[in-house]
């Protein structure tokens, strides 16, 4: 028997309209766990980097973690991995909500499309009865819209629905997939989804999940549950309210809206408003947020409560969470009720809350400053709002500059010439990124930017304060329960690092802090990915219920693998080397590895070199960032390095060869 | 709720057990569906599925409608008529907060055999572990004291034999005992 995993993949054939299930190798689970580990292996296999982002043969994984599914609370997360049509790299971006569990209750761990269906289908997955189903009647249906016409035309309420909106059909280079609160945003997955002419996957399962030991695995999630409560009750003091407890940010629950407003940038990242935030706007914002939040509701088995139902006056209700709240809002200068309306809109498209409202700034600074011109707006109002309502319709219907912006703005720019690119001036790996401009390198986020390849800052970040505490006393009464930490020397680090002189940044923490650091907040995320567990929980805030320590055990009496720290360490390690496996042998190199040009004002070319290549060095890769053979067979993927040298990326002793021979990363 | 008879100096009292449940307070989670099917399962928490859940969160998010009802008594049949509630300009179907394991929904039955599940509050527990484990505090759970009713407790034995005599009609059922007692 498996335990906590079924054991068997759904292998779906859109072209030929072929379905199968199949059984999975143990063997794999112990040395990647599931979820991105298991997808990530599954891409290196079968998808070589001359697959295009829109082939039939590039796949689309839609994986549960191992851990989905069990009575482990926050864990929930559907991982979908692709080759993205906007970085064209490996994508994986990942949602919560219902959908990993119900696939796991129908008896599967993952579902693997492949091909392209000839007309738009949904599938549905009823426990052993699967089936490709006609869509031509959801098309140009909004995303929500659309999972419940297939919940009521099967007559199933209780199925789970992740579903693509009008611009993933249109194949949207920052489309979404969305399922209830819930989406897989970054990347353009959803692009890929709608290249497949598939609408929407529902399922139903009435299966149990298995343990392998019952009495241990519950007493570790009744541990967990103490714990939450503990941290609910012991906010941690002295960060802004977003850090201080647990879950994603609590957006929809907090009103003070200082610290965002001010610190992040408006409009096409480019202003700064600091003085934003007064009376009278915290008086408004709270009215709008008050009056359209019906409820805080949860994702599958987690009492945080990061989302919430919205219902404006006019509107169908959606459901939302996290900085989307703000991120239109603040890209249109306009106000919180314009922001939270404009959601629902993109929201039913199915559109990556980042980048699509930093696409739309971009053009109509673009606009402003004549590089685009009437001729290329067609139509347009003469109000900021209006614009933006405008350019999200062009854009999700690929009409006129809409079809170049589309794209996002590092193909946009491309595209439209004529000095554009200056314009797209936030992207990292040609991805938009959280609207943030600073001044003093900070030497962790110049590697965490610069390195991570989930590309977006969120999915990186996390157990280490962001910024030191002004007093040591402070520090000390941080450091004191801190039992998270991998290693004591963490608590070290945090205790001498101070706001000014010596030991501060962009000196202080040192490369070789600053590796441990990063490594360490790296893992854990990849361990989330893997088990399907909520960053929220675990990577993302400060001192959660999931850590290294008690990772091992939740996935020996669950998954019945034996683990520890050491084995579940090198397990992440391998199956994120394998990530960047996929992305080397896609031609990413040491060039991609970096931050907006203007991220932080004052920058030290020399430290970050040394950063890099101590980075490079800490992880087994060579100085252009490549995997080296000697730790690729350390970590059992003496395949990798095999196809690296068959292909010139090492060469037969292991080294770099003299000239780039891979193939630049450009669009055809 | 479930009633424990006990007798004190002459007048009869029971314990009743009730969970109290507050729907503004659901957040939608499921987290009871998931430990109660873990608590049911045999051995122990060796599994879990809420399709066996004895209880489940009737929920329709973008109505707004959170109810987390626990499993009642076996119905042989669903109503003739069935009501709507509007509450809080909500509109909730009667089912919505029927506890009735029934032929008119899959809720409260094995998903494999149909039988029917009922609540018994996690016997030998300190609280039913729906509560426990609901952290937003939809579910609290209440002990309190009654005049008992004369009434006799349907045991699960029975309610299983009931329902299966209702599906298969009691000369099939009674036939199958008898060919099963032989073969001990």
């Amino acid at each position: 028997m498996r335990y906590a995993e079924t054991g068997f993949n759904l292998e779906v054939d859109l072209t030929r309209g072929n379905i199968e299930r199949v059984a999975t190798d143990p063997g794999d689970t112990e040395l990647y766990l599931g979820g991105l580990g298991t997808n990530a292996k599954i891409l290196w296999d079968r998808v070589p980097p001359e697959v295009e982002p829109f082939s039939p043969d590039n796949l689309l994984i839609f994986a549960a973690g191992l851990l989905c599914g069990t009575p482990a609370t926050g864990c929930n997360r559907t991982i979908v991995s692709t080759i993205s049509p906007q970085t064209r790299l490996m994508a994986f971006s990942m949602m919560g909500g219902f959908w990993a569990p119900e696939l796991k209750y129908a008896g599967y761990d993952k579902v693997i499309l492949r091909g392209k269906s000839p007309d738009l289908v949904y599938l549905w997955i009823n426990n052993d009865q699967v089936e490709i189903r006609d869509a031509s009647h959801l098309q140009g249906k909004g995303a929500i819209e659309t999972s419940e016409l297939i919940r009521q035309e099967l007559k199933e309420p209780k199925a789970q629905v992740a579903a693509i909106g009008l611009a993933g059909e249109n194949r949207v280079y920052f489309a979404s997939i969305e399922q209830s609160k819930s989406s897989a945003s970054r990347g353009g997955i959803g692009a890929v989804m709608g290249d497949k002419g598939l609408k929407a996957i529902a399922v139903r399962g009435t299966k149990d999940v298995n343990i392998a030991q019952p009495v241990e695995f519950l007493e570790l999630c009744n541990e967990v549950l103490e714990y939450i409560k503990f941290r609910e009750e012991n906010p941690i003091p002295g960060v802004m309210p977003i850090l201080a407890g647990l879950g994603s940010p609590q957006e929809m629950k907090v009103h003070d809206e200082k610290w965002h407003t001010e610190n992040f940038m408006w409009g096409n990242s480019r202003v700064r408003k600091k003085d934003f935030w007064n009376e009278e706007i915290a008086k408004e914002w709270t009215d709008t947020m008050e009056n359209a939040r019906r409820r805080l509701i949860s994702c599958f088995n987690c009492p945080m409560e990061c989302g919430a139902t919205i219902s404006l006056p006019g509107l169908p209700t959606y459901m939302m969470k996290c900085f989307t709240k703000l991120t239109y809002a603040m890209a249109a200068m306009s106000d919180l009720d314009f922001g939270l309306r404009i959601a629902q809109r993109a929201t039913e498209y199915g559109v990556d809350g980042f980048s699509t409202p930093q696409v739309m700034a971009f053009a109509l600074e673009l606009y402003e400053n004549g590089v685009l011109s009437d001729d290329d707006m067609p139509g347009m109002p003469s109000d900021t709002e209006g614009r933006f309502y405008w350019l999200l319709d062009k854009i999700v219907r690929r009409e006129g500059i809409g079809d170049v912006l589309a794209n996002g703005t590092y193909w946009a720019a491309k595209e439209i010439g004529n000095g554009a690119e200056a314009y797209a001036h936030n992207n990292i790996k040609k991805h938009e990124q959280l609207p943030l401009k600073l001044s003093m390198l900070n030497p962790i986020y110049f590697l965490m930017y610069a390195t991570g390849e989930k590309i977006n800052i969120t999915q990186i970040e996390g157990q280490f304060p962001q910024a030191p505490y002004p007093k040591r006393e402070q520090r000390e009464e941080f450091v004191k329960d801190w039992f998270q930490v991998p290693d004591e020397k963490f608590k070290q680090y945090f205790l001498d690092w101070e706001l000014r002189g010596e030991k501060s940044i962009p000196y202080y923490p040192t490369v070789e802090m600053t590796c441990d650091i990063v490594d360490w907040q790296e893992r854990m995320h990849y361990i989330d990915d893997a088990l399907g567990m909520c960053a929220g929980l675990s990577s993302f805030p400060l001192k959660p219920p999931y850590h290294i320590h008690n990772y091992p055990k939740f996935i020996s009496s669950g998954a019945g693998i034996d683990m520890d720290e050491a084995k579940l360490t090198q397990a992440a390690k391998r199956y994120r080397t394998l990530v960047r496996a996929v992305n080397i042998r896609r031609g990413m190199r040491r060039k991609d590895d970096k931050p907006p040009e203007n991220h932080w004002k004052k920058r030290f070319p020399e430290l970050e070199k040394e950063l890099l290549d101590g980075y490079y060095k800490f992880k087994g890769w060579n100085n252009d960032g490549v995997p080296t053979k000697e730790s690729l067979h350390e970590l059992g993927l003496d395949y990798v390095s095999g196809d690296f040298i068959k292909r010139g990326i090492l060469t037969d002793n292991g080294g770099a060869p003299s000239k780039e021979t891979s193939a630049e990363n450009e669009k055809k | 709720m479930k009633g424990v008879v006990t007798v004190t100096g002459g007048n009869k009292k029971k314990k009743v057990k009730t969970i109290k449940i507050d729907t503004d307070k659901c957040n939608g989670c499921r987290a009871c569906e998931v430990i109660c099917s873990a608590f049911h399962a045999a051995p122990k928490y060796s599994g879990n599925n809420p399709a066996r859940s004895r209880i489940r969160v009737i929920r329709d998010p973008l109505a707004d409608i959170y109810v987390p009802v626990h499993a009642g008594e076996y119905a042989v049949a669903e109503c003739a008529g069935r009501e709507k509630y509007t509450i809080d300009g909500k509109e909730y179907d009667e089912c919505s907060f029927c506890r009735a394991s029934c032929p008119s929904r899959p809720e409260f039955k094995e998903p494999d055999s149909g039988l029917p599940l009922k609540c018994d509050m996690c016997e030998g527990e300190e609280e039913p572990l729906c509560v426990k484990w609901c952290m937003v505090d939809a579910l609290t759970y209440e002990e309190r004291e009654e005049e008992a009713e004369e009434q006799e407790e349907q045991e699960e034995l029975e309610i299983g034999l009931e329902s299966l005599a209702d599906k298969y009609g009691m000369q099939k059922l009674k036939d199958a005992i008898a060919r099963m007692s032989k073969k001990d």
